[in-house]
């Protein structure tokens, strides 16, 4: 009890330091830190199915495509209000998830990365084949579409006046913030430890009567509508969305982030979120190259798998317990 | 009769399990030796810990020298194990599990192979055959031919009987026997099978829970009969 | 009917190609027990060795190939023996999440020390075409099924009569058993890797003439790989050459006859065949047992 206190009291802090945050921040890095949130989404959804059941999936962006589109169709064909589109997004995203998940049943760990991954490289060219609906290559552009909200003039929201960077802000954190707290209640209970119990030893699950089946494509339906939301926010933000906008190495930078922040943990995801919004920045200092990026994504990669396997979570666990003089 | 391997105060344990607690023991140069007693002994261990598959302590000598490191060391410098359960490659032919058996030898194997087709004539005409799809029995002896493929100094059997049929077991100790008399081949063998084992055997030790219970030649194992009662179970 | 035939050709000459690679593939495979997401990258960079020899060194192309195929073996061990043996025994997850930071790292080097222009790379086959019974078939697709027909042969043979190769197969296969016969197992694994690296030199050679070299040149190549390996069965050398042709032929016949694939759903396609496979026979077509690693 005194844990979950705790837990309580530090999110408490977070959702305050969050909110404040923006006063210190230019226009600019306010809607870095949006995408951070965005990239948080996405992680805890990646680390449900990954972390907790794990099952690999390379192709989540793939699943963010889908929540990315559905949001861009609704709003600029079907005039839809953007923050309506965001559960429709989920809805879509997780049932393409679930429906992904029942012949997933048969494929075990390789396997699945494999597919997975062959997923998120043809997904761009199943987007650019359905041109009528999609867009094609040249997408779907929601800059100056008036579903947009403050696109065009400043939001208000409880009598406060924010421009669009900030609006994004706050939208993206509440919405990420909402799904961390859902995502903590669903972990913590029965179905996590059903989670745990399949990655954990598939046959111990079965025969503790977990029902294998139904757990596994749970967890892809679940991880998928997380991701969904996440390329819906996606698609908000950037205003514009085309089949490059969800490339094969979005999918990668996913389970980067997921390892970085720690399988099976949800605090580290924050850190693993700003890892991959960020890197890209930092790596400029190292040279102006656009390969530094991906260079230095590698070996941080490689390096957390060789000294940290349990991720930013794991390092903070040990700083802690150093702390409390374990 | 000049000693060929030497275990002193030799330990073995498997995480915190200690599987052997100071074994020590010898094989002369042309003798057979079995190692008896009941299952979980450390029978199996004790071949484990000459060929270095279990993190192991204490002093281990092939004539006179230290056996230190992996595997693949042991094998190079002159024991060939036969690991329990037949240890043959299963997706590989006969013929190239009688080579592998000549991996740590330079030159040509062609006179080996031929030897081993003097003991076991069905190896050559079979030699295209995968080793798994070979019976037990079968699967045993090119077990046996493909460490005698590696010229060894010692042979080290682990429970050659294990899941055989009795004639099928008298062959093959049939065959270890006449290798010893013909050609002075030294062979450690584990077994749970006492009675053949000491059938075989000149010198035999009793283990039990790790360490050396009863040493002595076979006929005086054979003859005790508070040792055949207590330890070897007929 | 001459356009069918031709469509033959080629696609078996792209299939030649996705079969080298996913040869490379399955040698991994065996030896590691995972699949290698860089193994695409890994041939682009050997691809550019390839180009940096014969552009700014002004080599001939045979022996810079030559070259380039032993800098890409020593790559290849070194990958192994640096990064993926701390690894190997633990998860296939951890090992799988090895193999997507050597893809990043690999791809952000290449356009680091290339930068992301395209280049272009000579093919060593003339590109005209000869006509074989009316059938017009450029003398680079025969080259090029030539060449991987080739290695394959000589890989095989490298397996079945060399010690290195049976010790190779061994330490795959068994490798407890196999240092009980005297083979160092991690060093052989690492032999392994060589090889596949070298084989993927190979691929990133025969590919680069017909589109241009950039650092994400081998990336569908490499899916067509996955569905190549997968359908002629993950652990079967011969399965993945067949499949790489079957695969070959099959996209190409696809693309030029059914007009809904067309040239851009190829990539989608490649995506079916490997679930299908995965599905409902998930040995492929040349495996002989279901490989089932949790």
């Amino acid at each position: 009890m005194r844990r979950t206190a705790t837990s309580a009291g530090l999110f408490a802090a977070l959702v305050v330091a969050i909110a404040v945050l923006p006063k210190f921040l230019t226009d600019f890095r306010a809607q870095q830190f949006a995408y951070v949130a965005v990239y948080l989404v996405a992680l805890i959804g990646l680390n449900v199915l990954t972390g907790y059941t794990g099952q690999m999936s390379l192709g989540h962006g793939a699943f963010m495509a889908v929540g990315g589109y559905t949001t861009a169709i609704l709003m600029t064909d079907h005039g839809i209000k953007d923050l309506w589109t965001i559960p429709a997004a989920a809805v879509v995203a997780g049932a393409a998830g679930f429906l992904f998940g029942l012949p997933a049943l048969r494929l075990t760990g390789l396997y699945l990365a494999l597919a997975t991954f062959a997923i998120a490289v043809a997904t761009p060219a199943v987007i650019k084949k359905f041109e009528g609906f999609t867009g094609g290559g040249s997408g779907k552009n929601l800059f100056g579409v008036k579903e947009l909200t403050g696109g065009i003039a400043p939001v208000h929201v409880l009598g406060w006046k924010l421009n669009f960077n900030n609006w994004l802000y706050y939208l993206c954190w509440t919405v990420a913030l909402v799904l961390y707290v859902v995502a903590w209640l669903l972990l913590r209970g029965r179905t996590g430890r059903a989670f745990r119990a399949v990655r954990d030893s598939e046959t111990a699950a079965l025969s503790s009567g977990v029902s294998l089946a139904r757990y596994k494509t749970l967890a892809f339906g679940v991880s998928a509508a997380y991701a969904g939301v996440a390329g819906s926010l996606f698609a908000i933000a950037t205003t514009y969305v085309n089949p490059d906008t969800f490339p094969v190495q979005l999918s990668i930078f996913l389970l980067v982030g997921v390892v970085v922040g720690g399988l099976g943990s949800l605090t580290g995801l924050i850190a693993g979120a700003i890892f991959i919004e960020f890197l890209p920045l930092w790596a400029q200092d190292i040279s102006k190259s656009p390969g530094a990026p991906g260079v230095v994504y590698g070996v941080i990669l490689i390096g957390v798998i060789f000294l940290l396997p349990t991720g930013a979570a794991g390092l903070l666990r040990r700083v802690a317990s150093l702390f409390r003089g374990r | 009769m000049t000693a060929l391997l030497v275990l002193e105060g030799v330990e073995a344990r498997y995480g915190p399990v200690r599987a052997l607690r100071g074994v020590t023991l010898e094989v002369g140069e042309g003798e057979i030796v079995a190692v008896l007693g009941a299952n979980g002994a450390g029978k199996t261990t004790t071949l484990r810990a000459v060929s270095g598959t279990v993190r192991r302590s204490g002093s281990i000598k092939l004539a006179g020298r230290a056996l230190s490191g992996g595997p693949e060391a042991v094998a190079k410098a002159g024991i060939a194990h036969v690991p329990e359960g037949r240890g043959t490659f299963a997706e590989l032919t006969v013929t190239e599990n009688l080579r592998l058996g000549a991996y740590t030898r330079r030159g040509k194997i062609d006179a080996d192979v031929e030897r081993m087709a003097a003991w076991f004539p069905w190896l050559i005409e079979r030699g295209d055959q995968q080793a798994g799809t070979l019976s037990g029995g079968e699967q045993q002896m090119l077990a046996l031919a493909r460490a005698l493929m590696s010229r060894p100094r010692l042979l080290m059997l682990d429970e050659p009987s294990l899941g055989l049929a009795p004639l099928v077991v008298r062959e093959i100790f049939r065959i270890v026997r006449e290798l010893n008399e013909q050609e002075g081949l030294a062979v450690l063998v584990v077994e749970q099978d006492a009675r053949i084992a000491l059938a075989a055997a000149h010198r035999a030790y009793v283990l039990e829970v790790g360490e050396v219970a009863v040493t002595g030649t076979s006929a005086e194992l054979r003859e005790n009969e508070s040792v055949r009662k207590s330890y070897l179970g007929y | 009917m001459t356009n069918f035939l031709q469509q033959v050709v080629s696609g078996l000459a792209s299939g030649g190609i996705y079969g080298a690679l996913a040869l490379a593939l399955v040698l991994i495979h065996r030896a590691t027990g995972v699949i290698n997401f860089a193994q695409g990258e890994m041939a682009t960079f050997s691809t550019y060795i390839l180009w940096t020899l014969t552009q700014n060194h002004g080599w001939p192309y045979w022996p810079a190939l030559a070259v380039t195929l032993a800098i890409s073996f020593a790559g290849g061990f070194g990958v192994h023996q640096l990064v993926v043996r701390p690894v190997e025994r633990g998860s296939v997850l951890r090992v799988v999440i090895v193999t997507i930071g050597l893809l990043l790292l690999i791809n952000g080097a290449m356009t680091w020390i290339w930068s992301g222009e395209v280049r272009s790379v000579h093919s060593p086959f003339p590109t005209r075409t000869i006509d074989m019974g009316g059938v017009a078939i450029s003398i680079q697709d025969l080259g090029t099924i030539g060449v991987s027909i080739g290695v394959v042969i000589l890989l095989g043979l490298f397996f079945r009569f060399t010690k290195v190769g049976l010790a190779l197969r061994a330490a795959a296969t068994n490798p407890a058993e196999a240092r009980l016969v005297g083979v160092r197992v991690p060093l052989l694994l690492g032999v392994g890797w060589g090889l596949a690296t070298m084989l993927g030199a190979i691929a990133g050679a025969l590919t680069a003439p017909t589109v241009f070299l950039d650092p994400n040149m081998m990336q569908a190549v490499l899916i067509y790989a996955f569905a190549a390996a997968v359908l002629g069965g993950i652990d079967s050398p011969v399965g993945a050459v067949v499949g790489g042709l079957l695969l070959g032929v099959g996209l190409n016949l696809l693309g030029t006859y059914v007009n809904f694939v067309g040239a851009d759903l190829r990539l989608p396609a490649a995506l079916s065949v490997i679930l299908a496979v995965l599905l409902f026979r998930p040995a492929g077509l040349f495996g002989h047992r279901v490989v089932k690693r949790v």
